[in-house]
């Protein structure tokens, strides 16, 4: 069998998801017996046009990063999302809720960046707003395990498996008290599991960086933090940091 | 190339470093016009995601700012919100804190010394083919990267993005089984760095031989070679006040450009390991100074190139303190501590630490309710673009009787020995000189 041709590219990111790939490491030996990486800045100087799975971190800011995006798209068999800015905007997406022109002054304040094509940003767009997204890899930053899976199944021709649970499914698995009962708000009732639930598993509460599970009962979640304590408003702004996008919608 | 020669560079998107920056040079009549080091990262405007958010949130975001020092933001963002809202922190916290912050740096230097130089030493374009050519020396480095992030794993909960750490504290502590454990495995990987030191000085006449004196910043302590807290020192200036860092990484823009970077007391300053090892070598732990010695590093080194060797000797050094400090959270008696009850008020805060790459500061600004109403975050590799520019402007006439190849792969190596994080900063620089 030949061995499928892999690329990872990134955008406005921190580049962590694609980190996740080095972190895999004495598997990336494995890694690369099952798949060619062609293409991967972060780590390799070489760089091909030719490949089969494109793997794109980040979210698209930019009219000169849509015209990257579309090529990449043009290039690959399949498109992957990789991690939370590329698949729903992630965190990125929170300066959504403020003008061009807010955002621009906040941090530039009154530097001269007009007519300036990389400061030519619109408000941050997921990957699939500007292409066609074929599988979609969660979380913030993607669970290197996963990672792993998405990559195997691909290299077998097979479709890889996304859980569409929540996350609290995963956390009753893993014998945690609930942290609802610690009074932390916790958003794993309607967020997308896969992480093992790494959060509340940590006595930490679930931000929803995995973005929501199809079909969320977001007012049954929105009646629970709000019995635990939280105002409506504040309840709202809790899904707003990795969930803009849908609390928009 | 001959004397009369023309030529262009246009390396769009240096590889191995983290994010997309562009390094363009024309020389005429064997003469450079320009040289210019630029970055066309997408800006992200993190100072506006934070504003409006409550203080408890800020370190999940500023987390995010960096997927490699996240563990960096994270702490210095803690240290702010702290700073403002005056909580204190436990000696418990503070050595868990300096663990991660260690286990950080360890993840954030071999991966750059290891996975992204390494392959210029070896004449290869990555890692990957060194797994079939080298496999000892890359399975020794993966050793030391699994550790630093295992041990990440084991204090904060995740590797990337710290899970943990909380204002005033932690969510969830290891245990004492869980450290003795971990503490075998640094005292085995003291040997490890020590061959992976000498696989790289073995080939150490592939960094090209290169000086500038500039001016070197970074955090400075009486107590330990700073890493977690300190005030800030200038190898120019000496000591200076955290609250008074604006005047240090003093901002501004480049006419007919848009860029924010820092200068100091001169045109141009450096932060990251080179700026700590010369402003703190003194305080380096033995097996640090074992590993400085081989390569005869001493302090004033102006060869930006040296960089790399500095990362190398503060793995070591951090392998060292972290059995140390393994050895104080063992004496203290480990224990779930009560949650820091914080009485919210407006206020500003300032929080700094070393990030792997150098002074890392965050500012915020609160209302009554405890929401952030301001927020600025001076980071490493915007203090060091403009060093980088004046590197690149002294460093290129001394390559011009090489090929154009030649040429593009030194300067890359230049601007690679920076480790820059161009996520981190979101700025654009172009000087003209001729």
């Amino acid at each position: 069998m030949m061995k499928p041709k892999v690329a990872f590219f990134d955008f406005a990111s921190c580049e962590g998801c694609q980190l996740q790939v080095l972190n895999l490491e004495e598997s990336i030996i494995e890694l690369v017996e099952i798949v060619d990486v062609v293409s991967f800045r972060e780590a390799m100087k070489e760089h091909s046009d030719d490949y089969d799975i494109a793997f794109v971190e980040g979210s698209i800011a930019r009219p000169m990063d849509e015209e990257r995006l579309k090529k990449i798209r043009s290039k690959a068999k399949i498109l992957v999302a990789l991690g939370a800015c590329a698949c729903t905007g992630g965190i990125n997406a929170l300066r959504n809720q403020y003008s061009i022109e807010m955002v621009k002054k906040g941090v530039y304040g009154d530097a001269d960046i007009e007519n300036n094509p990389y400061f030519d940003v619109f408000h941050t767009k997921a990957v699939d707003e500007v292409v066609e997204v074929d599988y979609y890899v969660y979380g913030c930053p993607v669970d290197k395990d996963e990672l792993t899976k998405v990559i195997t199944s691909l290299a077998l021709e097979k479709r890889p498996e996304i859980p569409n649970y929540p996350v609290c499914v995963e956390c009753k698995k893993e014998g945690n008290v609930c942290v609802f009962e610690e009074g932390k708000f916790c958003l794993g009732p309607v967020t997308r599991a896969g992480c093992g639930a790494r959060c509340p598993s940590n006595n930490n509460a679930c931000e929803g960086c995995r973005g929501l599970v199809d079909n969320p009962n977001i007012n049954s979640e929105l009646e629970v933090l709000q019995k635990y304590g939280l105002t409506l408003e504040d309840a709202l702004e809790r899904f707003k940091m990795f969930c803009y996008r849908e609390m928009s919608k | 190339m001959s004397q009369d020669s023309n030529l262009k560079i246009r390396l769009e998107h240096v590889t191995r470093v983290e994010g997309h920056g562009n390094i363009v040079m024309d020389v005429k009549n064997g003469k450079i016009l320009s040289v210019q080091w630029q970055v066309s990262e997408a800006p992200r405007f993190f100072e506006m995601m934070m504003v409006g958010r409550y203080y408890h949130e800020l370190s999940h975001i500023a987390s995010r700012i960096c997927g490699i020092c996240s563990i960096a933001h994270a702490l210095a963002s803690l240290k702010a919100v702290e700073n403002a809202l005056n909580v204190e922190i436990s000696n418990q916290t503070m050595l868990l804190r300096k663990l991660a912050k260690n286990a950080e740096n360890i993840q954030s230097h071999i991966l750059h010394v290891g996975y992204l130089v390494a392959p210029d030493l070896f004449g290869v374009g990555s890692i990957f083919p060194l797994i079939k050519t080298h496999k000892d020396a890359v399975l020794q480095i993966i050793e030391i990267h699994r550790l630093s992030n295992e041990l990440s794993d084991l204090i904060c909960g995740r590797t990337t993005h710290p899970v943990t750490m909380i204002v005033g504290g932690f969510t969830k502590i290891p245990t004492e089984k869980e450290l003795a454990e971990f503490k075998s495995r640094l005292y085995r990987a003291k040997d490890t760095i020590r061959n992976i030191a000498d696989i790289v000085l073995s080939n150490i006449d592939k960094l090209p031989n290169f000086s500038r004196e500039t001016e070197y910043i970074g955090l400075i302590s009486k107590d330990e070679y700073a890493l977690y807290d300190g005030v800030i020192g200038s190898t120019d200036t000496g000591e200076h006040k955290i609250e008074d860092y604006a005047s240090i990484t003093q901002e501004f823009v480049v006419p007919h450009s848009t860029a924010k970077h820092a200068r100091h007391n001169r045109s141009s300053y450096m932060v990251g390991a080179l700026a700590r090892f010369n402003l703190n070598s003194s305080k380096l732990l033995p097996l640090g100074q074992e590993i400085a010695d081989k390569f005869d590093l001493k302090a004033p080194c102006f060869n930006p190139f040296m960089n790399n060797v500095a990362q190398l000797v503060e793995i070591a050094h951090c392998i060292e303190d972290s059995i140390h400090i393994i050895d104080k959270l063992l004496d203290i008696d480990l224990k779930e501590e009560e949650k820091v009850e914080v009485e919210v008020k407006a206020g500003r805060g300032i929080g700094v630490v070393e990030a792997p790459r150098g002074l890392l500061i965050h500012d915020y600004t609160f209302d009554d309710n405890g929401k952030c109403v301001k927020a600025n975050c001076v980071v490493p590799t915007n203090q060091n673009h403009e060093n980088i520019q004046k590197d690149l402007e002294a460093f290129a006439p001394t390559l011009l009787d090489k090929s154009k190849e030649e040429i593009e792969h030194n300067l890359e190596m230049l601007v690679r020995a920076y480790d820059p994080c161009i996520s981190c900063s979101t700025h654009y620089l172009k000087v003209h000189f001729v």
